[in-house]
């Protein structure tokens, strides 16, 4: 991957050595009401610097309320969302995005239209967009594109930037919107059901690619494959009816008693 | 065919028809090369549009407003019975359609969809009635441009612009730079944010681009590129009425660049020609010629999605396809 | 500005705004419930006062025509709807602002060819041409009360309609969700196409009441069309309520600005509408 190049990522994502396992962005007890409903009540979570952090639970629990507000697609009612200490609960998605907080959508959400190629460069100019240079060819600025190409081989679509987005199967647009949010240098990784809709042979290929990414990351994922997610997190947090049921490494969810009942079912285990 | 060999030939198409209009005076009547002159001019307005509906996805039924407000700024600048220079002129005439632009892009970029296209009309008939209600430019009656701007620098005449092959001339000119401005534009970082702001927005957002920045850079690029053209419209013809921003005007370069195919920039040039020589053609037949055009324009969008420019390539597909088949 | 003449305006505005509440109420429910936008709703008015003027010169009684003209205008939306916009729901709004300005050209010359390009006048009823004297100059006219009275009843039979009755109902239901009304058993195609000619209805209707006091003209269609944006634009889109509260607004501001502010009477409507999207740019009464 190519360095960060611009000064705000720097301040916020990058600021102290890599340091495994320190708090990247931390929700401190995230509300979220629609109506008299509350989707989301009191919801803590830690994302940390080279940990993966898989958030589970049925449909409804509000996993994907919860996304939405770390990635600044809904506001929260109540509670604090921080990024690297400081408050970023008011800044819009695309601030968010510029201060190096990346998110992957549940349902496919590309540039269909474009190339690979095309789809990652966007995402690549994001972090050095110069729009006042309206007479240079924007394939011209290589460090954009070059951090696009070294995106999509780290996705694992290497030899497919000229291919239009979308033509490509499902999972290699799953591969693509990982791509994108590579693209953008992103040091936290908000990732809603990458696996979705995905074949065996495919979720297996896109669990190394997550096992991978971990690296000097803190990533979110939210995902319903159970093996997938015992497979390749370090903590998992258990959401039922929007409020955390249990929050630790996947041995004590696999054994806790109050998670088979409420969520895994009997049988199951 | 491939990509590389058909962007050839569109070039050397573009360079064969820039050739014709550079010979057409040589040929054409005085007549026709008013008329043709008037095209050009809808073209550069046209294109301005298309910046905005065909590479941004912003459907604006407003545009006549930046067109008509350069054509004002023209005709107030030009004194009675003396020419306005028109290296002050012409720039003040754009910056002043690109300023409405601006301010009234700071209201209408608030909203999304239906209500863009009808809050942009509304914003433009506003504009309409300032012109049309007051003093200010000669109300209803319109305004005189009584001469025509003088290209003189410091005692030199580069040109004429009394001479109509020169205005002419000055109009291709006018035509050539607009598209190749805008073609770098769209290559640029820049343009490549707004074609995909077009393709998914909320996505652009996700990935940190403020997008409201964008469109509003794009809103006053586009009314300063129709003040480029109102501003010949109105040293062409050498008067101005409020009719220059009525919503029928916006509503014709629209059905131009539609015509033409949206975002496609020689294909809003494209479009200016089809609309304006139906318009000449159906009012050669009848007077009541708009009823055609209107017949034309429902039919082209029941039956003919993708506008004029996207018909060779439907031909071509069918012409394929039918060889395969057979 | 005394009391009697403040009094008059007052009344002026509502009946102004209550009249394009007629067609504002029909336009926001095209676009909110079909997601159409159609440019050529204030063609519908237009022919609304030249199918008075045409119905009165035969019948000589404009309540008559009234009567006569409500159905045809009907039958005419309907017969639209099922002809032309019934293929444009799955079309993008550009396609939509396309055929529909198209279909504008052709109303106006089928306007010029069958009744020519001159400014006609409609009589008021005789029963109706009386004023009521409110001061000693002063003095209101009966038949503008009446406009004011037809459209209230109008707008609550509208209100009824809406949430009493099960059309109302359903329009309700296919204004939130399509796929709901479907699973319902509607026939939404019949759905649409009664609120498509209710919406004619309503706005040619208006172009009756108009006839006999603004006269009917080539080119009123254009201007009522534009304000009922503005209208719909602040009401919110869908919001039949929103277009009543946004209609009487912008009745009052044009009265009012045309009295206060002779030289810049055009422009109070749009700066009411300016001052809103600052403040909620989806509209007042915009639904969830």
């Amino acid at each position: 991957m190519a360095e960060m190049t611009t000064a705000d990522l720097t301040v916020v994502a990058g600021a102290s050595a890599a340091v495994p396992g320190e708090a990247m962005m931390v929700a401190d007890k995230l509300t979220r009401r629609f109506g008299g409903l509350a989707a989301n009540q009191d919801v803590c979570l830690t994302l940390e610097r080279g940990k993966l952090h898989a958030l589970l639970g049925p449909n409804g629990a509000g996993k994907s309320t919860c996304i939405n507000m770390l990635s600044g697609d809904l506001p929260p009612s109540e509670g604090r969302i921080l990024l690297g200490g400081k408050d970023i609960t008011r800044l819009s998605a695309a601030q968010r995005s510029r201060i190096g907080i990346g998110r992957s959508y549940q349902r496919t959400n590309i540039f269909p239209g474009f190339t690979v190629l095309e789809n990652c460069r966007l995402a690549a100019q994001s972090r050095n967009p110069r729009p006042w240079k309206i007479f240079t060819d924007a394939l011209g600025l290589s460090d954009t594109v070059d951090r696009a190409r070294a995106a999509i081989v780290e996705a694992g679509l290497a030899g497919r930037e000229g291919r239009i987005a979308g033509t490509m199967s499902h999972g290699e647009q799953r591969q693509l919107e990982i791509a994108m949010v590579l693209a953008t240098d992103a040091r936290v990784l908000l990732l809603d059901e990458p696996l979705a809709g995905m074949g065996s042979e495919e979720s297996a290929q896109m669990v190394e690619l997550l096992k991978g990414l971990k690296k000097n990351r803190a990533i979110l994922l939210v995902e319903h494959d159970m093996d997938a997610v015992f497979a390749v997190a370090d903590t998992i947090t258990v959401m039922v009816n929007g409020v955390v049921l249990e929050s630790g490494p996947p041995e004590q969810i696999r054994n806790s008693a109050d998670v088979q009942t409420a969520y895994l079912g009997e049988g199951h285990v | 065919m491939n990509p590389q060999n058909s962007s050839r030939i569109a070039l050397v198409l573009k360079l064969v028809v820039l050739a014709g209009l550079i010979a057409f005076p040589a040929f054409g009547s005085s007549f026709y090369t008013e008329m043709v002159a008037k095209i050009l001019i809808l073209g550069i307005f046209a294109m301005s549009l298309d910046l905005l509906v065909g590479f941004t996805g912003l459907v604006s039924l407003g545009h006549a407003a930046y067109f008509g407000i350069a054509a004002y700024t023209v005709a107030l600048l030009t004194p009675k019975y003396d020419p306005a220079d028109l290296w002050l002129a012409l720039p003040a005439s754009v910056l002043a359609a690109a300023a409405a632009a601006f301010v009234i892009g700071l209201f209408v970029l608030r909203t999304k969809g239906i209500y863009f296209i009808m809050v942009t009309l509304a914003f433009a008939q506003m504009v309409y009635f300032i012109f049309h209600d007051t003093a200010l430019g000669g109300g209803s009656d319109g305004i005189y441009v009584n001469f025509k701007p003088d290209a003189s620098i410091a005692g030199w005449v580069p040109f004429d612009l009394n001479e109509p092959i020169q205005l002419y001339y000055f109009v291709v000119v006018a035509l050539v730079a607009v598209f190749v401005f805008l073609t770098l534009v769209l290559r640029s970082p820049f343009g490549r944010v707004l074609v995909g702001i077009r393709s998914n927005e909320h996505r652009m957002q996700s990935l940190g681009y403020a997008t409201f920045h964008y469109k509003l850079a794009a809103f006053t690029l586009a009314g300063g590129l129709a003040g480029v053209a109102g501003f010949l419209y109105a040293v062409l013809f050498g008067f101005v009425t409020p009719e220059y921003l009525s919503w029928h005007q916006s509503g014709n370069v629209l059905m131009m660049v539609i015509l033409g195919g949206m975002g496609n920039l020689a294909g809003a040039v494209i479009g200016a020609f089809a609309f304006i020589g139906l318009q000449e053609m159906f009012s050669d037949w009848t007077k009541h010629w708009q009823l055609l055009m209107g017949g034309v324009i429902v039919a082209a969008v029941l039956f003919m999605p993708g506008g004029l420019s996207a018909l060779p390539r439907r031909i071509m597909k069918k012409v394929n396809g039918e060889r395969e088949n057979g | 500005m005394d009391f009697t003449t403040f009094l008059i305006q007052i009344l002026n505005a509502m009946q102004y705004g209550l009249l394009l509440f007629l067609v504002a109420s029909g336009l926001t429910l095209v676009f909110g419930i079909m997601g159409i936008i159609n440019l050529a709703h204030g063609s519908f008015y237009m022919i609304g006062a030249y199918l008075a003027f045409a119905l009165t010169s035969m019948t000589g009684n404009l309540m008559l025509s009234i009567a006569l003209g409500i159905p045809l205008a009907f039958a005419f939306g309907a017969l639209l709807e099922w002809l032309l916009f019934s293929h444009l729901y799955k079309r993008d709004h550009l396609e939509q602002v396309l055929l529909t300005y198209g279909l504008i050209l052709i109303f106006e010359e089928l306007r010029s060819l069958t009744m020519g390009d001159d400014v006609h006048g409609v009589d008021i009823p005789a029963m109706f041409s009386a004023s009521i004297p409110l001061s000693d100059t002063l003095s209101y006219p009966v038949y503008r009360l009446l406009i004011s009275v037809v459209c209230l009843a109008l707008a609550a039979g509208l209100w009824w309609l809406m949430q009493r009755t099960r059309l109302g109902m359903m329009i309700r239901a296919g204004s939130h969700d399509r796929d709901m009304v479907q699973a319902l058993g509607i026939d939404i195609n019949m759905l649409y196409r009664t609120v498509f000619a209710l919406g004619v209805a309503l706005a040619a209707l208006a172009g009756m009441l108009a006839a006999p006091i603004s006269s009917v003209y080539p080119g009123m269609g254009g201007s009522v069309l534009i304000i009922s944006f503005v209208i719909v634009v602040i009401g919110g889109i869908g919001s039949v309520w929103g277009a009543l509260v946004a209609a009487l607004l912008i009745g009052f501001a044009d009265t009012f600005g045309k009295v206060l502010v002779p030289e810049f009477a055009g422009l109070a409507v749009y700066l009411v509408m300016a001052l809103v999207l600052l403040w909620r740019p989806e509209g007042i009464f915009r639904k969830g």
